[in-house]
């Protein structure tokens, strides 16, 4: 085991400092508004400390570790969309096979082999899941089962392993952060962007973005939150990713944008099944799929970004 | 020293095994778990369609509430051969109970003693797994038991997914996240017998109208 990158360290401390702020800052307006339910909003905190904890502790003990955190998401979230989706008795053995998916793609990502890490899902498992399913020869609704299972591997197994992949990416000359840093990058701006378009959204957003899926969402939450993300990027850039300027901000409109479309996106399948929240996992936010939505539209593309760029 | 050792399994089996597979691999979401028995005695009522159930409703309760949690069970199904009998009886310590009456005997007599030394009672009063996840007319024995114990608090409890993840007749389990809703216990049912068995069963009903709906499709029906 190597120690811990110091910037890494450093970027997780500071971290926690902000999750103290936070909490020190709500305890202040609980002491100043009694009467006002605050139950929801420190519940929400009392999570974010627990979920950086459990991401810092992935992230700061070896590599294998952080691999294994990153699969045990997936599967979480993968499960947690098979349990709220349309199944069909006959494809429990399917599933099965599905889930088996989640240590082979997280496999050829530890062994390195980028080629088999970028087809194994969209063509392999893609092919081999509707096989078994003749095999067991329910034609019902065949169509619609082999859909859904495999949008949801593209999202929550694909798309969320490029963590893990990013990960994985040797560290160069121009930063000594290498794939860890870049990990820290994408998951803190991500999860913060969400956290400032809901703000920004708040505090003077009028006009919806799209009213039909997730009326919540307005355009100066959208511009203010990618705006301020973008802020963010060119901050933490030196540290922790090889960016220069221009790319760094870049970087930040791309997390922040595809953030927004993830989390639509997850909102319209929620919107399809009519449930609120994808579960409750996570007390103050829902499921798991509530909090790493808008990761899966920007774990791929921030991947293929660096990958482009400087690999 | 057998003792001993049937012990360590078991603690290694619920807290180790069983804890990890319910919270992690399956995931399970409780609602009304402050209406959980502190202390025994106590009658937990559910339906069943899996041997996740057992699962599932032993580990609502904490380790060193464990010893006083029996399951009531076949003893003509986890008795069948030596190595299921021995795991049936030390490992879960299940109240084994005869499902067709041989006559003689009162069938229920292990689970009035049970209860008579304070044990919480898992009971099943459908009687069999039955079809995943649809439930089935309860059967007399748990109005037996609530006649002879009326001042036991009895807990309905309504578990789903459990059939999804491991339906009878299956062997693969395939993890599917799971629902608990545990209800207001029911107390001294002084009522006529059949009103009692209909009281628990509206109120097994009613908790399985809280949880979210299952999607879960059986094979086609011949009528499309």
């Amino acid at each position: 085991m190597t120690l811990p990158i110091p910037n890494i360290s450093w970027t997780l401390a500071a971290l926690f400092g902000l999750l103290g702020l936070a909490s020190t800052s709500l305890a202040l307006a609980r002491r100043r508004y009694p009467e006002r339910d605050w139950s929801e909003l420190s519940d929400r905190t009392r999570s974010w400390w627990v979920m950086t904890g459990i991401f810092a502790a992935a992230m700061l003990l070896s590599r294998n570790i952080s691999l294994v955190f990153f699969g045990l998401v997936s599967f979480l979230a993968l499960k947690e969309y098979l349990s709220l989706i349309p199944t069909r008795r006959a494809d429990r053995r399917v599933l099965f096979w599905a889930y088996l998916a989640i240590p082979l793609q997280y496999a050829w990502i530890a062994d390195g082999w980028y080629g088999m890490f970028i087809i194994f899902i969209p063509v392999y498992a893609f092919l081999f899941l509707p096989l078994r399913m003749v095999l067991i020869g329910e034609t019902r609704d065949f169509l619609r089962a082999a859909g859904t299972l495999h949008w949801g591997m593209m999202l929550f197994v694909f798309a969320l392993s490029h963590l893990a992949a990013l990960l994985v990416l040797p560290s160069s000359a121009a930063s000594a952060s290498g794939g860890p840093g870049l990990v820290l990058f994408l998951v803190v701006l991500t999860q913060l962007n969400d956290v400032l378009q809901y703000l920004w959204g708040k505090s003077l957003g009028r006009r919806k973005v799209v009213p039909r899926v997730s009326p919540g969402k307005t355009w100066a939450g959208l511009l203010g939150g990618v705006g301020s993300t973008t802020l963010l990027a060119l901050l933490l850039a030196p540290w922790l990713t090889p960016f220069d300027t221009v790319h760094a901000a870049l970087a930040g409109l791309l997390i922040g944008t595809a953030g927004f479309v993830g989390d639509v996106v997850v909102s319209a399948v929620k919107r399809d099944l009519g449930i609120k929240d994808s579960g409750n996992l996570i007390p103050g936010h829902g499921g798991l799929l509530d909090r790493i939505d808008s990761l899966t539209y920007a774990a791929p593309l921030f991947f293929h970004f660096v990958h482009y760029l400087y690999y | 020293m057998n003792g001993i050792f049937n012990r360590t399994l078991r603690w290694i089996f619920f807290n180790l095994i069983g804890r990890a597979l319910v919270l992690l691999v399956l995931g399970v979401h409780v609602r009304g778990r402050r209406h959980l028995p502190k202390d025994g005695p106590a009658i937990l009522v559910a339906n069943h369609n899996s041997h996740l159930d057992t699962l599932l409703l032993m580990t609502l309760f904490p380790p060193a509430a464990l010893r006083r949690v029996r399951p009531v069970a076949a003893g003509d199904y986890f008795l069948r051969n030596r190595l299921l009998a021995w795991f049936a009886r030390e490992i879960i310590r299940i109240i084994p109970i005869a499902r067709r009456g041989q006559g003689r005997r009162d069938p229920l007599r292990r689970v009035d003693e049970a209860i008579r030394r304070g044990d919480i009672v898992i009971f099943f009063p459908e009687g069999t797994r039955g079809d995943p996840e649809r439930p089935a007319p309860l059967r007399p024995g748990i109005r037996h038991l609530m006649q002879r114990h009326p001042e036991v608090p009895v807990v309905p409890i309504w578990i789903q997914g459990a059939g999804r993840s491991l339906p009878r007749g299956e062997a693969l389990f395939v993890p599917f996240f799971c629902d608990m809703a545990v209800g207001t216990p029911l107390q001294g049912c002084q009522a006529p017998a059949r009103d009692c068995l209909c009281q628990l069963e509206s109120r097994l009903h009613a908790l399985r109208e809280q949880l979210p709906p299952l999607h879960w499709y059986e094979e086609p029906d011949e009528a499309s």
